[in-house]
Parts: structure tokens; C-alpha cells; sequence
């Protein structure tokens, strides 16, 4: 019996050796280690034997029972790691043909620029609005200190709307957004802060740095105690945040005729870091934006009582921050709906 | 505005450097754009006297100079015909760095042979020297210039482009910025000396001056020169005028120009003969009274314009333009002299209205002091007396109805840390007023001071004016920066700003590129949207003064420009092409602004994914547009009908109106053929266009959550034979009216030979579901049966086989 069960055992193994598919390795347990298998037999007929036989044959079937057993599971693992192998080598595909590609749309650098900054002064704590881009003459200009004949009117092509009304009252496409920040004053009770984007036009030939539309961004603070520190703080924490942390900033003397004191900010160049080039036209500064307290007359005129409350106003045109950004050389490119353009941001 | 820093040196020692000075001067608002260095470029080039002339052995045209240059004597060959024996010339040896006269590149000067005769250096041009455009003969230096000089150091100088803001007229010339100067740099200003000997016999005699309308002249003042002769103006003077960028003329009118470049104040001088009654009278013009101005053209007034008139008519329209009738010529030997100043507003109304921009316009319009007449008439009498000969008539006449005291303002060091947030000492802040001319006294406390405003400022109103003074010498650097500490103000986003927000987002994740186009298109723009002509209704606004044609008119709606847009981007780009436009449109309304609703419109064609190596092209068609629009309103919440539209420029039967509650939102569909072809785009587009602001109710607090099922579905397929004239939605409504529908899918539509003729099959995938139980297939059997008899019953439907 036990030189049966080694002579089994041999040739059990050397089958399973010279298997070298999966589906033969089933008929192969079933020859083996199935109810019907030789060794099932013995082991099913060991009652019958005597007693001393019975266990040294026991042990040894159990023995061959497990020797099989595991063979066959390390004989399966073998061959499942030659498969893959195998198939991983059939199936390689070409790694470097493109990808299956979805249509990818994108918001205007405008737009892109408009939210970056509306959110950076939202987390100041500054609300947005917009107004009106067809406005009356009057909270473009009258409102804003800027009456008829002011030479500021002539530093701002207006084009003018041909519209009757019926008290002659002129209306024009707005000029700044500070026309916005006339509006808030007139109708939104103190404490104010908020931001203004928007379109704003000029009567004005395209060229490279001019277009007749474009975007601005208007900013209004009124509260008690709002001082020119104020400005600043702000409007340099602004810079540090779009500009980055190292990118000095600067106040400089400029006039606005709804602010005094009136305040220009510039910030280092972009390119030469100010040493002087031709972006900069060798000064070293890039202007970005025109700011100050909002001139007294102003407060009043739109019921505000300028002795209790005090306010900064700021402006920025939007177009330069981009073309300083990705060193775009004409503003005319940015409506010119060119997807050639507008895809690179 | 262009200063030469030699000229300003006359007035205030310059210690800073060129640099340093425009940036000081820039911080303080007077805006330095560009500093030019006349000279900078002259290496080597010295002044030089022609001692002998001889003539060129080959050529008639040509001369041979010979040039002293203390040191040295060259020989040259020169063509200038204006060669005198003893003339001061510039020299450039070999080596010189020059302005080519003919190609106005700069280049290195070599030694040549001309015609034969060897030249080792030249006589400059002007043109050569890079001073101006003139080439035609070489430049004649004074006579006192010393020979063997560097022409540098001679005629080099600095000139800073100045950019002048409007408030600042008092900076409109060599003194004011000599005054800032002064302010800023702590030094002290001297004025020109004025004075020059009268005749004995007075000018009242011999001039009277009546002003009729003295709101719009408040001075003016006059005198009188006679014996004067006309002719060129000294070399150093015209010199000045050019390098401030102005034209020498003669002798009195560069005298004027260089007293309103140095003081100010513009000036006129009148030929004195040629003033009829031998009176001025201000006046204001009679309607359509035509005047002819120095530049011959006839100007017609009106009403509201005012001119400078004597007995039998106007003589100058006042501040804007003088009258050929009374111009000084050749002949002129007595001069009246008018220094005057006039209503800022009538000035730039009358100079926009006339088209007569001009330096004197410019200063009036920004408003000048009164008290600046008689200085700067004084100083003009002395340089006409001292520079072209004559003499002036005893006194001058001011007439002056418009003087008015100037009102101390009280400043106090508390108003000024209010307004700046930080503190200056009373020192600090009298320290820079007086620095600027202003007058301080002491206020009654020690905090205070009353300040009285020099006579040249005409800006300063306000204790803000002030402030602004102090801050502007102190430095804008000495103010802290700090964050806002005040509560924050109550917030009430305007929700039109998320939707717009919110729909950018939707339609870039849909592969939509956004565009901004301009807001102001053309009528021919417009008409190509209708595929039939016809004029448009409401007609969109107008603007008064277009730029061009291109923009006359304030776009009505999005769709013209995107689908230019689209045209133009066909050119170069062969997959398909999705963009949007969010933006205003502006709709007329009755006297008041237009309405500017927000609009969203977005158009689309071409292949529906990038040409692959992979699977075959697909176009996008008419449910693509729908389809991004359903998901658009499914993602804002909003549930939307598509109804039968008749919009005129798209396709008749390919267009759906967006309807939400029963008002007509937007629209979707195919462009009308005839619509394309206007645009030059010849394959199918498709369009969309939705109202964002009237859309805006429904898309706030309409999601409402619905919560996730606990049993399971039971799905089931059933394709449909219908006729073909039934629409999907008739179905969808019908299925969907029953219990347990928890969701439809129409997965097939087949017209064809494996349906009767006019039918077609439609397949649908509906998942029933409840909320309490699971179901039964025996439940889903009975109600999927009652749907499919009404079905039949009221569509005529049957299961397909």
C-alpha cells in the first residue's frame, strides 16, 4: 500500500511538472485529488485494514494528500504569473498616442482676471456691485466733480448716446466705473465697501494700447474713521496678494478731481524689477492704479455728511494686469475672440 | 510739457541729479514722462570758428573751411551755403557720433575723400546734431561762444517731459516747476528782475479798455509799446522756444510765447495801429458774428463766445485766437500788449467749439490767477523794450472787476491725522506750506493755523487742498499702511453676479470658450441676422458721435458678434468650434436708460469631438445645443419646456423656445441658412441665447432635496411604434403621469424599414421605484400594462414586436 501510494505520488507530480495550461490542471485535481481519485479510494478504504497499516498508511496518504494539494496550488500560481507575463507582453499598447480628449472651454483672461480680483478684495471684506454701462452725464461726471467745460472731461473721450429725453438730460457710455461708486454713495447708507468691475468706454481709436471698450474696477469705502493709511494698507495688501510678496509698491501725488489728496499706485516693474526699461519707460514703476479720499463735495452731494464719515475710493484698469501677467503686447487682442489667443489662458 | 533744465536753473539751483529731480518731482504729481539729454551723445564735438574759405577745386557746390579749434586748425569739405568767414560752427572730428541728414540713422563719422579733396571732420547740421530737423545749412553759434569748448557743455542740456495734471495750471511753466522745485529740494526762488523805462506820456491817453461782460473776463490788463521793430528774435531765445518744442515766428510773438512758457500767462500782442476808437471792449460775440483768426479761416460766433473787440468789431476771439485784422506784421511799430484772464469754462467750451486747441486755450481753460496778469505783462514790456527796440507808454491799464480776497482756510494737526492716519507736528506742516509759497498765522490754539493761498494757485479751496499740499512735500512714504478695522459693513451680494458666476462655469465645463466682443456693432451687423429685409424693431440706440461705422449702434443682442466671431475663428481652426459671450444688451426704453439685462448666448459647430485616431467624426447638431442648455437649467435648478419657435434667424422647425413657467426665456435651434451665408459660414451652426436676468427668480431656493431610495428599481425596456408626427414628449408625458415612473430614458429613435411607413419606434428605459417597498415584478407588470393601453388609446401606440 505505502509503496502504491509513493509510486502515486511520483507520478502524480511528474504530470503536474509537464502541465503547462490552466483548464489541464482541473482534470489533473480531478485525477488526483477527485472523489473518484485513487487516493480518495484509500483513504475512503482505510477502516478496512488493519489496524497498525491502517495508521502508517493513514498518515502517509494524509501526507500525499497535502504534498498534491500543494503542489497543485504552486504548479496554478506558476502558470496564472507565466500568463500574465505572457499577455502583458501580447497586449503592450502604444503608450504615446494621444488621449481620448474632451471638448475644454475656458472664461475670457478677462474674466479670469475680473474674479482673481473680486475675490482677493471679497476677502476684505468688500462687496461687489455693478451699475449701469449707459449712464446719465450726471453720475459719470457732475456727480464726480467733473461739471461741463472741467478739462478732466477732455482727458475722457465720452461717446455719447444719441437718445432724446424729455428734460434734455445728455447720456453717454460710461467712461470709468467710478460712476458706480456715484450711484453707491446716493443710495447705500454708510458703512460701505465695496468693489465695482465693469465695462467701461472711451471715444477713442484702436491701436495697440487702446480700445474703445474695456474693463475697470472701481472700489468705495465709507466709514467713520477711514484715513489715507487705510488706503494704503489695502490697496498694498492687494498688491501683495496679485503682484506677489515681493513686488514693492508705491504712492505717488496725482489728481482725480473726486479725491483729494489724489493718489496714483505703482508697483516695481515686471520685467527689469526696477532698474529702468522700456515697459517702464526707465522709471522703474508700472503704474496700475489711481486712488485717494473721496473728495468731500462728493460725500455731500450724495447725502453722506463728510464731517462723520470719511472714504478712499480707488480705480484700475483691468487689461494692463494681464498683459503685464503673460507679457501680451496689444490690447486689441483680447477682443478679437481669436481662439488661438484666448486658449493659452 | 517740455522744460529745459538750463532755463530752470535760472530760477532754483538744481542739486539734485536729473534722475533724482523727475523722480522727486514725480512723487510730488508733477509727472516727469521723459527726460531728454541734449548733447549727451556729442563726443568730441567742439565749437569751432571758420577762419578761412576756400573753394572746392572740383565741384561749384562745395566750399573748404578751415576751422579753428583753439588747438588746432582743420580743413574741411562743406556744402552748407550758409558759410561765413568768422562764423561760430559745431566741429566733429573723426570719430563723432552724428545723426545721418538724409536717413536720420545715427552714425560714426570716417574720414572721406570728396571729390577729390580729403576731409577729416565736418560743420554740423542741427538735423546732424539731433536738435532738429534742419539740414539744409550748418548751425551759427553766438558769437560769444568760446572756441575749443565742447559743444556740450556749450549748447548740452536736459529737458524733462512734464505731464501736467488739470488742476495744476500753475505748473504750466518754468516757474512753477522752478517753484516746486524750490519746495521740495529746500531751496529758495529768484525771480526775474523787472523793470524797463517808461515814456513820459501815459497809456490811459492812449488806450481805453471797457469790459462788458466781466463774468467771463475778471482782468485785463494792458500796455503799450511803440517804436518797436519787427524782425527775428535773438538766438538763445528762438533756441528755448524750440527746445520747449515751440516754432520762432518774429520777435514780439516769441517774446509772448516765452513769457507764457516762463510765467503762465498767455499774452497777445495787438498791432496798436490797427485798433479802431483806440478802445478795447470785451464783449460777448453777437450771434453769428464771423471773425477771420490769424490763420486766415473765418470763424462764425455765437452768443456765448467772447471776444476782444474795439469800435467797429472783434479783433481776437478772447483767449482762444487773435484777428488777422489786428496782427502784428512786418510793418507793425507799435504794439498793445494784452495780459488778461478769462472764465476757464468759456475758454474750453469755445476752444472745443471753434476746434482751436492752442497753448494759451489749454492754460485759460485750467484756470489762471488774476493776480498773475500785470507780472507777466511786465516782464513781456521789459523783454519787447529790451529785445526789439521801442518804448513803453507810462503805467498800464488793469481793469479788474473781478478781484476777490482770498479767505484764510483754518488747518488744524487733528483735521489733517483724521484725514491721513497719521500725525505731522504744526511744525512740520507750516514747514511745507510755506515751503510752497503759502502764508501761515497762528490760530487760537496751538494746534491750529490759518493758511492763505499764494496768488498763483487756483486749486486750493479746501482744507482737503491743503492736506494734500503737505502730504505732497512730506512725502507719500510717511504714511503707514494699516488694514481696515471697522466692523464689517452688512453684505448684499447682488445674485445676478453668482448666476453669471455659476453659468461660466456650467458652459466651460460643457467646452465652451467664453469671448467679451464689443458692445457697440453696426446696423449692417445687425441686418444680417434677417434673413428677409427688414427695419428693425425697436430700432437699438445710437450713438451721437460714432467712431465708426463698425460702431454706431449699442448691440441688442449677443448673437451677431458671436457669429462673427465664430466665422472669423473657422479660418484657422477645422474641429469644432463652442463659445459664449455672458454681457449686457441694451434695450431702449422710453426717456430713461436703457435696460440692461444680462445676456448669455452661445453658438456651436462642427465636429462634436477633436478629429481622433480613434472613432469616426461626428457633427454637432441641434440636440448637442439643446442638451447643453437642459443641463445648463438642471444644474441652476431650473425646469424648462422647449416649445415650437418662429424666431426669424434660425431654421423653421429647428428651433425651440426656453420656457420656464410660461414666459418665454431664451431660445435654441439651428441658424437659418440665408443667416449663415451673411456671416460667409457654410456649414450648420447651432445657437442658443437665454434671458440670465429674467431667468434669475427661478433659479433661487428651487432645489429641493429628494432623498436617496432605499428599495430597489426594477427596470424595463419597451420600444414603441407610433406614428412619426407624435413627439417624444407626448410619450414622455404619458409615461411619466404614472405611479412608481421614477425615471424615463429614451434610448433609440428607428424610422425605417423595420417599421410600417410613417411610423417610427421609439425605445424607452423606464426605472420603477417606490419609496415604501420593493416591488413586485407582478406590481411593475400591471402598471407597465396600464401605461402601455394609454398609450395605445390616445397616441395610437403599440408594442413593437
Amino acid at each position: 500500500m505505502l509503496q502504491q501510494l509513493e509510486e502515486l505520488k511520483l507520478k502524480a507530480f511528474q504530470e503536474l511538472e509537464g502541465i503547462n495550461d490552466v483548464k489541464e490542471l482541473e482534470s489533473w485535481r480531478v485525477r488526483y485529488l477527485g472523489r473518484k481519485s485513487h487516493l480518495t479510494n484509500i483513504l475512503r478504504r482505510l477502516a478496512a485494514l488493519p489496524l497498525g497499516e491502517r495508521k502508517a498508511v493513514g498518515a502517509y496518504a494524509n501526507e500525499v494528500k497535502v504534498y498534491l494539494e500543494d503542489s497543485l496550488k504552486q504548479r496554478g500560481e506558476a502558470l496564472r504569473e507565466a500568463q500574465l507575463a505572457a499577455s502583458a507582453e501580447k497586449e503592450h499598447i502604444d503608450i504615446t498616442l494621444p488621449g481620448r480628449h474632451l471638448p475644454i472651454g475656458r472664461l475670457h483672461p478677462i474674466t479670469q482676471t475680473l474674479h482673481e480680483i473680486c475675490d482677493i478684495f471679497s476677502s476684505m471684506g468688500f462687496q461687489v456691485v455693478e451699475g449701469p454701462e449707459v449712464e446719465w452725464d450726471y453720475y459719470n461726471f457732475e456727480a464726480l466733480n467733473i461739471p461741463k467745460e472741467h478739462p478732466a472731461r477732455d482727458t475722457m473721450s465720452t461717446s455719447w448716446v444719441d437718445f432724446q429725453t424729455e428734460n434734455g438730460v445728455p447720456m453717454l457710455l460710461r467712461t470709468h466705473t467710478t460712476s458706480v461708486s456715484a450711484r453707491i454713495i446716493e443710495s447705500m447708507p454708510p458703512p460701505i465697501r465695496v468693489v465695482e468691475p465693469g465695462k467701461v468706454y472711451r471715444y477713442e481709436a484702436s491701436d495697440a494700447t487702446h480700445v474703445p471698450m474695456f474693463h475697470q474696477i472701481d472700489g468705495l469705502v465709507v466709514d467713520r474713521g477711514i484715513t489715507m493709511a487705510d488706503l494704503k494698507g489695502t490697496l498694498y495688501e492687494f498688491s501683495r496678494r496679485f503682484f506677489g510678496e515681493d513686488r514693492k509698491a508705491r504712492f505717488r501725488c496725482d489728481y482725480f478731481p473726486f479725491v483729494e489728496p489724489g493718489v496714483e499706485m505703482a508697483i516695481e516693474c515686471l520685467v527689469c524689477g526696477g532698474k529702468g526699461c522700456r515697459l517702464c519707460g526707465n522709471t522703474g514703476w508700472i503704474e496700475i492704479l489711481g486712488a485717494g479720499m473721496t473728495h468731500s463735495q462728493v460725500l455731500q452731494r450724495g447725502g453722506i455728511d463728510p464731517d462723520i464719515y470719511t472714504s478712499f475710493a480707488f480705480g484700475m484698469g483691468i487689461e494692463r494686469l494681464p498683459m503685464l501677467r503673460y507679457g501680451i503686447d496689444d490690447v486689441r487682442l483680447f477682443y478679437g475672440s481669436d481662439l488661438r489667443f484666448l486658449r493659452q489662458f | 510739457m517740455k522744460i529745459p533744465l538750463k532755463w530752470l536753473q535760472e530760477y532754483v539751483a538744481l542739486t539734485l541729479s536729473s534722475s533724482d529731480l523727475a523722480n522727486k518731482l514725480t512723487m510730488a504729481g508733477i509727472e516727469v514722462k521723459g527726460v531728454q539729454v541734449i548733447g549727451g551723445e556729442w563726443e568730441n564735438i567742439v565749437v569751432g570758428q571758420i577762419i578761412a574759405i576756400k573753394p572746392h577745386p572740383n565741384a561749384d557746390r562745395l566750399s573748404l573751411p578751415t576751422i579753428d579749434l583753439g588747438t588746432e586748425q582743420q580743413t574741411v569739405v562743406c556744402g552748407a551755403p550758409n558759410l561765413r568767414f568768422g562764423d561760430k560752427v559745431a566741429f566733429a572730428p573723426v570719430g563723432a557720433q552724428l545723426i545721418d541728414g538724409h536717413t536720420g540713422q545715427a552714425f560714426r563719422l570716417k574720414s572721406a575723400r570728396i571729390r577729390g579733396v580729403m576731409s577729416s571732420g565736418m560743420a554740423c547740421s542741427e538735423k546732424e546734431l539731433g536738435i532738429s530737423d534742419s539740414h539744409e545749412r550748418i548751425i551759427v553759434l553766438p558769437a560769444e561762444a568760446p572756441v575749443g569748448t565742447p559743444l556740450a557743455d556749450y549748447l548740452g542740456d536736459v529737458i524733462f517731459d512734464l505731464d501736467i495734471t488739470p488742476n495744476r495750471p500753475d505748473c504750466l511753466c518754468v516757474i512753477g516747476i522752478a517753484r516746486e522745485i524750490a519746495a521740495l529740494t529746500g531751496r529758495s526762488l529768484s525771480l526775474p528782475e523787472v523793470s524797463y523805462k517808461e515814456a513820459a506820456s501815459p497809456i490811459d491817453q492812449q488806450i481805453s479798455v471797457e469790459i462788458a461782460a466781466p463774468d467771463l473776463c475778471p482782468r485785463y490788463g494792458a500796455s503799450l509799446i511803440t517804436g518797436v521793430k519787427i524782425g527775428e528774435s535773438p538766438r538763445w531765445l528762438q533756441q528755448r522756444l524750440l527746445a520747449c518744442g515751440m516754432r520762432p515766428i518774429s520777435n514780439i510773438v516769441d517774446i509772448t510765447n516765452y513769457v507764457m512758457l516762463e510765467y503762465g500767462q498767455p499774452l497777445h500782442a495787438f498791432d496798436y495801429d490797427k485798433i479802431k476808437g483806440k478802445k478795447i471792449i470785451v464783449r460777448r460775440a453777437a450771434e453769428g458774428e464771423a471773425v477771420v483768426t490769424l490763420d486766415g479761416v473765418e470763424r462764425v460766433l455765437s452768443a456765448d463766445m467772447l471776444v476782444i473787440a474795439d469800435t467797429a468789431g472783434s479783433v481776437a476771439i478772447a483767449g482762444v485766437m487773435g484777428g488777422a485784422d489786428s496782427e502784428v506784421t512786418r510793418g507793425t511799430t507799435s504794439i498793445l500788449l494784452e495780459a488778461a484772464s478769462f472764465n476757464p469754462a468759456s475758454i474750453h467750451y469755445t476752444g472745443r467749439r471753434l476746434q482751436l486747441p492752442s497753448e494759451a486755450c489749454m492754460r485759460f481753460e485750467r484756470g489762471i490767477r488774476p493776480e498773475l496778469t500785470l507780472p507777466a505783462l511786465k516782464r513781456t514790456t521789459q523783454l519787447i523794450v529790451q529785445l526789439a527796440g521801442g518804448e513803453a507808454a507810462k503805467g498800464v491799464v488793469d481793469v479788474y472787476p473781478g478781484k476777490r480776497e482770498q479767505e484764510p482756510i483754518l488747518l488744524s494737526t487733528g483735521k489733517v491725522k483724521t484725514l491721513l492716519g497719521v500725525e505731522f507736528s504744526l511744525d512740520q506742516i507750516v514747514g511745507a506750506l510755506t515751503s510752497l509759497g503759502f502764508d501761515c498765522k497762528q490760530g487760537d490754539s496751538a494746534s491750529e493755523v490759518w493758511v492763505t493761498t499764494p496768488y498763483w494757485r487756483s486749486d486750493i479751496h479746501l482744507t482737503v487742498d491743503l492736506i494734500e499740499e503737505i502730504v505732497r512735500v512730506i512725502g507719500y512714504d510717511k504714511i503707514p499702511a494699516t488694514m481696515l478695522s471697522q466692523s464689517l459693513p452688512r453684505q448684499n451680494p447682488e445674485p445676478v453676479l453668482g448666476l453669471k458666476q455659476q453659468a461660466g462655469r456650467i458652459l466651460t465645463g460643457c467646452g465652451f470658450q467664453e469671448v467679451i466682443t464689443y458692445s457697440l456693432t453696426s446696423l449692417e451687423m445687425l441686418n444680417k441676422l434677417l434673413p428677409e429685409p427688414h427695419p428693425l424693431e425697436p430700432m437699438p440706440l445710437r450713438m451721437a458721435n460714432p467712431m465708426t461705422a463698425e460702431r454706431e449702434y449699442l448691440r441688442p443682442s449677443l448673437r451677431a458678434n458671436l457669429l462673427a466671431a465664430f466665422s472669423a475663428n473657422r479660418r484657422h481652426e477645422d474641429s469644432g468650434i463652442r463659445l459664449f459671450e455672458l454681457g449686457k444688451v441694451y434695450l431702449p426704453r422710453h426717456n430713461d436708460l436703457p435696460d440692461e439685462p444680462e445676456a448669455l448666448c452661445g453658438i456651436l459647430g462642427g465636429s462634436r469631438l477633436e478629429k481622433s485616431w480613434q472613432g469616426k467624426e461626428e457633427l454637432l447638431d441641434f440636440y448637442d445645443a439643446k442638451g447643453v442648455v437642459e443641463g445648463l437649467l438642471n444644474q441652476l435648478g431650473v425646469e424648462a419646456n422647449f416649445e415650437e419657435d418662429r424666431d426669424e434667424s434660425l431654421c423653421l422647425g429647428k428651433q425651440a423656445a426656453i420656457v420656464v413657467d410660461g414666459k418665454k426665456l431664451g431660445v435654441v435651434g439651428e441658424l437659418h441658412p440665408k443667416v449663415l451665408e451673411a456671416f460667409e459660414v457654410s456649414e450648420p451652426v447651432y445657437l442658443f441665447e437665454i434671458n440670465l436676468t429674467a431667468l434669475l427668480p427661478f433659479t433661487i431656493g428651487h432645489k429641493m432635496f429628494q432623498p436617496i431610495p432605499r428599495f430597489p428599481a426594477i427596470v424595463r425596456d419597451m420600444a414603441l411604434v407610433i406614428d412619426t408626427e407624435i413627439s417624444h414628449q407626448r410619450v414622455l408625458d404619458i409615461i411619466k403621469s404614472f405611479p412608481l415612473v421614477n425615471q424615463v430614458t429614451l434610448f433609440d429613435v428607428y424610422a425605417g424599414d423595420q417599421v410600417p411607413r410613417g411610423k417610427k419606434s421609439l425605445a424607452y428605459r423606464i426605472t420603477f421605484q417606490s419609496p415604501t417597498h420593493t416591488l413586485t415584478d407582478k406590481e411593475v407588470n400591471k402598471v407597465q400594462q396600464q401605461i402601455l393601453n394609454k398609450l395605445s388609446s390616445e397616441l395610437g401606440a403599440i408594442l413593437r414586436g
